[in-house]
């Protein structure tokens, strides 16, 4: 199929080369074939322009010329409207649909029915923790399986050691709805960052009297708010996501930019790190409903899943690496495959009417522990999508769920300005 | 006043904001509160209800709320009805008549339903301006039932010292409030008074209660339509001086996507396409068999050895765990695979003693200093990624690993530009060389199967899948453990002072 907008008319181009006629009429992948005598020397000759680019030479020449201009339709980068690139990835997603759908030989809860029940659990709260002045944002475990930070609206960074109620340094940040904090692997340092767009880097010392604020270093910087950071197995990078629609990748004694991940439409609200040793690879899941996977060198998206109805609030990688959760305002808890590359399992319940803003796993990958916005914490069987048990006892939404390193205990934080260490 | 009417109509037509996350939660509640009201579609009774002298118009026992709630939600536990009831009535589409905290329970109190008018949805963001004239006009009237609450007295004195000025223009208002609903029929204002109550119950709760308006700031940014934000109740025009809601900022418009946009997503599906994926069912039973594995380390699952920390507050478990001796089910673990043993210090010590003891340590070496390398900052990389050359991979290197020629080409080419993943391939192919080749004989080997098996005696018994703490503590083997446990313990210790100072490889 060819256009031939100007097919007969004639041009009279003067100096001025038919070329530059061509290319303020046409995008520039166009075939343009201008044929005509030269004016000045008689040449009869067909002057045509390279495939894809029109620009050569005619200046010396008065052109009287038949401009007659073909779409080149070689192959689909050529000379395709957005609404046929639209068409075609809509066809592509309906067959990828497909496929996927082919593999899906079963549902996981169906095989997951030869699986002996969970027992009931009866979780009480074992520690409260009190101390913030306003909402807890965000908390993170030490490696030592009983310190822990969280974060909170009033602007400040507080660490505790869980086991005694100790509260062991407070950081103040100038801003606040301080969103994220992350305790780093060796013990020593702390990141949170927020509605500064910043993401800090605090190191702690044992020295009670040392003022810990003043050593905050700024490593990561963004154009809007950060909302989930997570240092890699080191103290010395750390993933940022954030508002922006962005992750990164930060070397922390440099503050460089070490890679960032774009991909998003919408803010990212949050990001896990794969659990394997060698892994280098990261799940995030934002406002788009999107929950994207990313490979840390490259800094390409490897797989995408969308199938959450609106923004996604959480993600978790399951203890394996395989597979991972992810929590919604839509109410409901996702467990997605990548080997199979599809969602496996859905949580939800008539019920549960608000939504999920924070999940983590049991040790073992068994139990799916979900905080909601209804002040309750949910706890699924992951294999079999039902519910075992559910938390009451914060008066406020519950913020953040996190599992303990050694798996002991549920840590949650809350709306309430408190955390309740819990377990059965 | 406001027309409180229930026919007043609720939302518009859809809005761009319908899919905001607090939209959703806002109609799911309106769904349920609509469906209650309709009784004939299965919905309660709504009733007035005799009271000494007087009549109570339109209302609904708490029990009626819950039992509709748990035969149509499906719920088995009443506290969970409860709950949730409680939660609709605090985000105000339900309040109880006579209480200005608004819970829901399981019994005869009386509740009646907000008018739509009301509802949360529709963006309310009532100024302080429009309580000052509310708590004024309730003064006014000569009600019992309106009379002020102690902290509503509080705000109204701190609201007349605040607005001291205008307080002349606010006094007219509650004035003219006042004579509109004198007008208006008496069943009919009772109604609609408890409602405006309730109203102000939800955008000026009642100390101690929660602020249900609160929201995230990061969804409210992304709130489209500063406009439709409703301020005043009472009709005050917005007389300038009151600030632009902050939780309402117009975001940009969101970019449409342009050819590169959509030829990225192309690609991104080819490339989707093109990947090999595993069959559900294989990937469930891959799922279920580590599921299963881990269940007896699970401390939410199954017991666990001497005892959860949290519920004791003995830390014995977490000592146990981090001392060099290992306990037969940690030893275990080792044997999952060899990114368990890795994972686990002790796991990577003793691999790393039984490749020592066959000479063939430099695979496992290498791999750790990679490792080590990957977690240095961005400025000691390149050096280290030399020195590891020069350790292991170079012409007569002291360490020389086994590398298949096209692994060596490809590191040898990143090296000139050395960087964090430039030995991803070697690693990655010595990694499957140990996997395959010594991690098998490890886990044959003396060394390990001594730690496997050296306790065989002194058996910990753990209970995989069910939940009998209790149990073990009335168990008639717990003398016996804790002497085994306290010899452990000792030993520990002794040992923990003894390596202190050897201990080659620090934290990976």
């Amino acid at each position: 199929m060819s256009q031939d907008p100007l097919e007969g008319c004639r041009i009279s181009a003067g100096k001025k080369s038919a070329v530059s006629l061509g290319k303020a009429l046409h995008p520039p992948n166009l075939l343009v074939v201008v044929e005509g005598t030269c004016g000045a020397c008689v040449a009869a000759s067909p002057v045509s322009a390279p495939e894809g680019s029109c620009s050569y030479n005619v200046a010396h020449h008065h052109l009287c010329v038949c401009v007659r201009v073909c779409m080149a339709w070689q192959g689909l980068q050529k000379g395709e409207t957005l609404a046929s690139l639209k068409q075609e990835s809509e066809n592509l997603r309906r067959k990828l649909e497909e496929e996927r759908g082919k593999l899906t030989d079963v549902e996981l809860h169906q095989v997951a029915e030869k699986v002996e029940t969970v027992a009931a659990l009866s979780i009480k709260t074992r520690r409260v923790l009190k101390g913030h002045g306003n909402k807890v944002l965000s908390m993170d475990w030490c490696k030592d399986k009983r310190r822990l930070v969280s974060s909170s609206q009033d602007g400040k960074v507080i660490v505790w050691d869980a086991f005694t109620l100790n509260k062991e340094h407070g950081i103040t940040l100038p801003c606040t709805w301080v969103m994220a904090c992350a305790y780093a692997p060796s013990g020593c340092a702390v990141a949170c960052g927020g509605l500064d767009n910043k993401c800090s880097v605090v190191p702690l010392s044992l020295d009670r009297n040392e003022n810990v604020t003043a050593k905050k270093k700024s490593v990561a910087m963004h154009t809007n708010y950060v909302s989930g950071c997570s240092f890699t197995n080191s103290d010395m990078q750390l993933l940022t996501s954030s508002g922006d629609g962005t992750c990164a990748l930060w070397d922390v004694e440099s503050g460089q930019l070490l890679q960032s991940f774009h991909g998003h439409t919408a803010d990212v609200l949050s990001l896990d790190l794969a659990p394997s040793e060698t892994g280098n690879t990261f799940v995030s899941g934002g406002c788009d409903m999107k929950a994207n996977v990313w490979d840390m060198r490259s800094g390409q998206n490897i797989q995408s899943f969308d199938n959450h109805q609106s923004d996604i609030n959480c993600v978790k990688y399951y203890p394996s690496g395989d597979a991972f959760a992810s929590a919604s305002d839509d109410a409901t808890c996702r467990f997605y495959d990548l080997r199979a590359d599809r969602e496996v399992a859905v949580y939800q319940k008539d019920s549960i009417i608000f939504g999920a803003s924070s999940v983590d796993f049991s040790l073992s990958g068994r139990l799916l522990f979900a905080g909601y916005n209804d002040y309750t914490i949910n706890v699924w069987d992951v294999l079999k999508g039902t519910r075992v048990s559910v938390l009451f006892g914060h008066e406020n939404r519950v913020s953040r769920v996190r599992v303990s390193p050694d798996g002991t205990a549920l840590c949650s934080a809350s709306w309430d300005n408190t955390l309740r260490v819990s377990r059965t | 006043m406001a027309e409180g009417s229930k026919d007043r109509g609720g939302p518009g037509p859809a809005e761009p904001e319908e899919d905001s996350p607090n939209m959703i939660v806002y109609r799911k509640m309106e769904d349920i509160v609509t469906r209650i009201q309709d009784e004939k579609a299965g919905g309660v009774a709504i009733r007035t209800v005799k009271s000494f002298l007087s009549k109570i118009p339109s209302v609904v026992s708490g029990a009626d709320i819950v039992q509709w709630l748990m035969k149509n939600l499906s719920i088995e536990d009443p506290a969970e009805a409860i709950h949730l009831g409680s939660l609709i009535a605090a985000h105000g589409y339900i309040f109880p008549i006579n209480d200005h905290v608004l819970t829901l329970k399981d019994d005869g109190t009386l509740y009646r339903f907000q008018s739509p008018y009301f509802w949360p949805s529709n963006c309310w963001e009532p100024e302080n301006t429009d309580y000052a004239i509310y708590l004024c006009k309730r003064t006014m009237q000569n009600k019992a039932r309106l009379e002020l609450a102690d902290y509503e007295a509080e705000n109204l004195a701190r609201l007349q010292r605040a607005f001291a000025r205008k307080w002349e223009f606010i006094f007219m208002q509650a004035e003219a409030q006042v004579k509109i609903d004198r007008k208006k029929d008496k069943a009919e204002r009772k109604i609609l008074d408890s409602q405006e109550r309730a109203f102000w119950d939800v955008h000026r709760p009642v100390p101690g209660c929660v602020n249900t308006t609160e929201m995230d700031i990061r969804k409210c940014r992304r709130e489209k339509n500063p406009h439709r934000v409703k301020k005043s109740v009472y009709g005050v025009p917005d007389d300038g001086q009151s600030q632009p809601s902050p939780v309402h900022v117009s975001s940009q418009p969101a970019r449409k996507p342009t050819r590169e946009d959509v030829q990225k997503e192309i690609t991104f599906l080819n490339t989707q396409l093109d990947r090999h994926c595993m069959k559900v069912s294989k990937v469930a039973d891959s799922l279920m068999t580590y599921t299963e594995q881990f269940l007896e380390y699970d401390p939410f699952v199954s017991a666990v050895d001497p005892s959860i920390p949290w519920i004791t507050d003995d830390t014995t478990f977490w000592d146990l765990e981090a001392s060099r001796e290992p306990s037969q089910q940690r030893v275990k673990k080792w044997g999952f695979s060899l990114e368990e043993a890795l994972k686990d210090p002790a796991g990577r010590d003793q691999f790393l003693k039984f490749l020592e003891s066959e000479f063939s340590s430099e695979n496992l070496r290498f791999w750790l200093a990679v490792q080590d390398m990957k977690r240095r900052p961005h400025q000691e990389v390149s050096s280290r990624a030399q020195e590891i050359w020069q350790e292991f991979l170079a012409e007569g290197a002291p360490s020389s690993i086994n590398l298949d020629s096209h692994s060596y080409e490809r590191t040898s080419q990143n090296l000139k530009d050395p960087g964090r993943y430039s030995y991803e391939d070697a690693q990655d192919h010595i990694f499957q060389l140990m996997k395959s080749d010594s991690y098998a004989r490890f886990l044959r080997s003396n060394i390990y199967q001594d730690l496997l098996l050296a306790r065989k005696k002194v058996s910990y018994t753990h209970t995989p899948r069910s939940l009998i703490c209790t149990a073990l503590t009335h168990s008639p083997h717990r003398s016996y453990f804790f002497y085994a446990w306290l010899a452990i313990k000792i030993k520990s210790q002794i040992c923990d002072l003894f390596f202190m100072n050897s201990v080659k490889y620090g934290s990976f």
